[in-house]
């Protein structure tokens, strides 16, 4: 996108106007202390903005945005800044709206089973603020620690949990929403189905280009009885993908399904000795909770599954000490990987479960031909896939390399009836590729509800869209020139 | 039939459209567009009851867009055209031991399209979630007679915006449904009801509630004022046999009630079409937080109700008289936060009192933007949830 001169003209005028409207300290205009806004989880790509406003209160975000839209300013709401597809990397011309000062939780409902937050809350504290009642929130991203619930908001975050417990979509009760225009919208609240249209279940997942969110009603659910973990090695990928078809196609929806091929299971070993068996070539994590017999019953049958098609080992936790470790190495695959390559590059398609076995083949192959190494881990339950393509960003031309090749690996994705990306959003990193799932026709029905929210196009521009068409230009009506095509239509 | 020619004509007589296929849809609204003559969008018109009375010029049906177009019972999804009955969607479901979680209530020969754009849901959708968590993507026509699609055939999608959710519910007015993927999901194979007799509204709920709170994964909690003599408070458990057994068994030492029989088998299924309300001329569905359902059953003593989702929806049945308590619920929840939707009574009713409630203006005016970027000449079934839109 290029860059908004007379805007950059306006820099000192606009950070003047911001001091007026938050105290002097919430705005940073200072070259230095504007880098550590310049990218987000995904550092390959920088872009310091041209300034940071952070404010902490409705009515502050409200104010901010009524002038950035009375200006023509762009704004890129940020909350962590955790997103892995780009989705809160800075404009060289536009504001980032950084939302962690609204990080209060403020009220926790334990008769309704929800809890109203501010969108700079991370996504671990809902649930530790709730543990001692015996409740929690269910999707777990692995930045979870780290990551706001505005963001998961924003980007419709998933995490190892949400095949069982669904994504933040399907947890998310209500949200208070700042319009671009500075206009303050309430959606949901601790009740269930939308009054109207469901707005909120549009607003969840759209990385942030029709509005803000400035307060999040959650669901809570009671923590399970008990949960144990499986750890199941198999001596073929095919095997193991087979393996999480039938568990799902018997009724048995697991907390949790994941694998990891031989190059993952071996990275993770080396990285934190969880005593993973070195000898397969997919290994299966999965999670059962509930009741002691429920659990019992879904081991019983997982198990027997992973034997018939040939398992070489099946591990049970028989203590939290142990199903931690069982966890350990997965949750510290991407870290183990890092310390094998240089740089990896870290992908998100999600494809028919039954596609497993075809796509990891096709992938082994790409390998060879872009002359990159693919680790693979994915959940694999609900056909999330997660290839960390390893390079050497020193290498001229191996980061390009590197992009090619997960193009190519999304494109696949595609083509086997899946979709771009799964939980990490398209962000700037998979914009380019949007065409390859939807028509000019989709899109531009896409972009025209864009209008609806932001009809200027100033909040997180760039982001999504391969070519944000102007609004005017997207509400135009080409009259229907021709007469019916089908002029015999029966009545009825 | 239509013989348009450029700038403009003119349809005077009322036309019956019945398309059967998306570009045959396509074709028939942009002429609509064109003569600026709006169109009521069905599918076999059992629930044009709900929502402010319509007399279009012209209606288009998408009853014969039937049919399945992919059905894969080990990814658990279905793809199928709009019009095809729920009742062949659910057999055809059952032959293989599936079903929709969402439990739509099942109100006379519905077409699936209806029920998503309705997007109304069961007792279960306490812990399965609603129509609009299993509507995984579909093809549509919009207003200007585009045809487009969004979303997937996979559970786990972020790409693009989750337009899904906005179709379901919106009652044709923003897009003419095609095609539509749903999640399905395995039929439990065993389920069982815990009950208490004889509670009022008010401790029936506390009781629901407090169940819900409890780590046993209830799958229904509804409380009706009269089962088989007397009023009844119920909790359904599902899942593999000797799970729902156990649970069962440590609900009964946790809470007063009690194990239910094969008597509680058709119990659900009355909750979920609403049965006991059926002979009711005024009908209304109202959402509340859960611990606030009991308050509205007090506005109006002379209803009938039920209460669902462990009190947070309310069914009143009525007379048809005055404003059918429209003021006083409406009043009410406004303190307790929720909303309340008329969903059956007479024309005469429904033109005077808005069937469904009225939003902030801030938030009508987001509502009428989002309708007219997908039908900016409001050409489908136009003032049917709103005055004005």
């Amino acid at each position: 996108m290029s860059v908004d001169r007379d805007t950059l003209a306006r820099r000192a005028e606009i950070a003047a106007a911001l001091r007026r409207i938050l105290p002097a300290c919430s705005v940073i205009d200072d070259p230095v202390a504007l880098a550590p806004y310049e990218s987000d989880a995904l550092t390959a790509y920088r872009q310091p903005p041209m300034l940071v406003a952070l404010p902490s209160s409705t009515a502050e975000v409200a104010a901010v945005l009524a002038y950035c839209h009375a200006k023509n300013v762009k704004v890129v709401p940020r909350g962590a800044g955790t997103s892995l597809s780009g989705g809160a990397i800075g404009l060289a011309d536009g504001v980032t709206l950084g939302l962690a000062k609204l990080n209060r939780i403020l009220q926790i409902d334990l008769e309704n089973r929800c809890v109203v937050a501010q969108p700079g809350v991370t996504n671990l504290a809902i649930s530790d603020a709730v543990a001692a009642s015996g409740f929690y929130y269910a999707p777990d991203p692995s930045s979870q620690l780290a990551c706001t619930i505005g963001g998961n908001v924003a980007e419709n975050s998933g995490g190892v949990h949400c095949l069982k417990y669904g994504l933040t979509t399907n947890n998310v009760l209500g949200a208070e929403v700042v319009l671009m225009t500075g206009e303050i919208v309430r959606l949901g609240g601790a009740y269930l189905d939308p009054d109207g249209y469901d707005l909120l279940g549009t607003m969840v997942g759209s990385e942030g280009l029709l509005g803000v969110v400035t307060e999040v009603t959650v669901r809570i659910l009671p923590k399970p009885a008990n949960v144990r973990a499986m750890l199941i090695g198999f001596p073929t990928i095919e095997a193991a993908g087979e393996c999480v078809a039938r568990v799902i196609a018997q009724g048995i929806i697991p907390a949790g399904m994941e694998m990891m091929d031989r190059a993952c299971v071996h990275a993770a070993e080396n990285f934190v000795h969880a005593g993973y068996p070195l000898d397969v070539e997919a290994l299966l994590i999965a999670e059962l909770d509930g009741p002691v017999v429920e659990i019992d019953r879904g081991i019983e049958r997982i198990e027997s599954i992973a034997r018939n098609l040939g398992a070489t080992c099946c591990y049970i936790s028989n203590s939290e000490e142990e199903r931690l470790k069982f966890w350990a190495g997965r949750k510290a695959a991407f870290p183990a990987v890092a310390c094998i390559a240089p740089d990896y590059y870290c992908m998100d398609g999600t494809i028919p479960r039954r596609r497993l076995p075809a796509v990891l083949n096709r992938i082994a192959q790409m390998s060879k031909q872009y002359g990159l190494q693919v680790v693979n881990v994915f959940h694999a339950g609900d056909g999330n896939l997660h290839p960390l393509i390893l390079f050497d960003a020193n290498n001229p031309g191996e980061l390009e390399t590197a992009e090619r090749f997960g193009d190519a690996i999304l494109k696949l994705c595609v083509e086997m009836g899946g979709v771009l990306t799964g939980e990490h959003g398209v962000g700037i990193e998979k914009r380019d590729l949007m065409p390859v799932m939807f028509s000019e026709t989709d899109l531009d029905q896409q972009m025209r509800l864009k209008c609806a929210f932001d009809g200027k196009h100033l909040l997180n521009p760039g982001k999504v869209f391969p070519n944000l068409k102007r609004c005017a230009e997207l509400g135009r009506m080409h009259v229907h020139h021709g007469r019916m095509r089908f002029p015999d239509l029966p009545r009825f | 039939m239509v013989e348009c020619a450029f700038p403009i004509c003119l349809v005077s007589d009322m036309t019956d459209f019945s398309p059967a296929s998306a570009e045959e849809i396509a074709e028939i609204v942009k002429v609509a567009a064109t003569n600026r003559e709006p169109l009521e969008i069905l599918g076999n018109g059992t629930k044009r009851g709900i929502g402010r009375p319509m007399s279009m010029p012209h209606r288009l049906s998408t009853a014969r867009l039937d049919g399945i177009v992919l059905y894969e019972p080990e990814e658990l999804i279905l793809s199928v055209k709009a019009g095809t009955p729920l009742s062949q969607v659910e057999a055809l479901l059952a032959e293989h031991n599936q079903h929709l979680a969402f439990e739509p209530p099942n109100w006379g020969n519905q077409t699936i399209g209806g029920v998503v754009a309705a997007g109304y849901s069961g007792p279960r959708r306490i812990h399965a979630g609603a129509i609009r968590d299993h509507l995984l993507g579909f093809t549509a026509i919009n207003g200007r007679g585009e045809i487009f699609k969004a979303g997937g055939r996979v559970v786990k999608n972020v790409t693009g915006y989750d337009l899904s959710k906005l179709m379901a519910g919106s009652f044709g007015t923003l897009a003419v449904l095609s095609d539509v993927t749903l999640k399905v999901l395995p039929k439990p194979e065993s389920r069982t009801t815990l009950f208490r007799r004889g509670q009022s509204a008010h401790d029936g709920i506390k009781l629901l509630n407090k169940a819900l709170g409890l780590p046993f994964e209830m799958t229904g909690a509804a409380w009706t004022p009269d089962f088989n003599g007397t009023s009844l408070t119920a909790l359904r458990l599902e899942g593999f046999a000797d799970s729902v057994a156990d649970r069962a068994v440590a609900l009964t030492r946790i809470l007063d009630v009690e194990i239910g029989d094969a008597e509680f088998d058709t119990f659900w299924d009355q909750i979920r079409e609403v049965a006991p309300l059926q002979p009711a001329s005024v009908l209304w569905r109202i959402s509340v937080p859960p611990s606030r359902g009991a308050e509205i059953l007090d506005i109006l003593p002379g209803a009938d109700a039920i209460a669902d989702w462990g009190g947070g929806l309310i069914w009143l049945g009525m007379a048809d008289e005055g404003d059918c308590g429209a003021s006083a619920l409406r009043t009410a929840v406004k303190e307790t936060g929720g909303h309340a939707t008329l969903i059956r009574a007479s024309d005469e009713c429904r033109l005077r009192i808005a069937p469904f409630q009225s939003q902030t203006t801030a938030h009508f005016a987001l509502t009428k933007r989002v309708k007219e970027s997908f039908d900016p000449l409001h050409i489908l079934n136009p003032g049917r949830m709103y005055a004005n839109l």
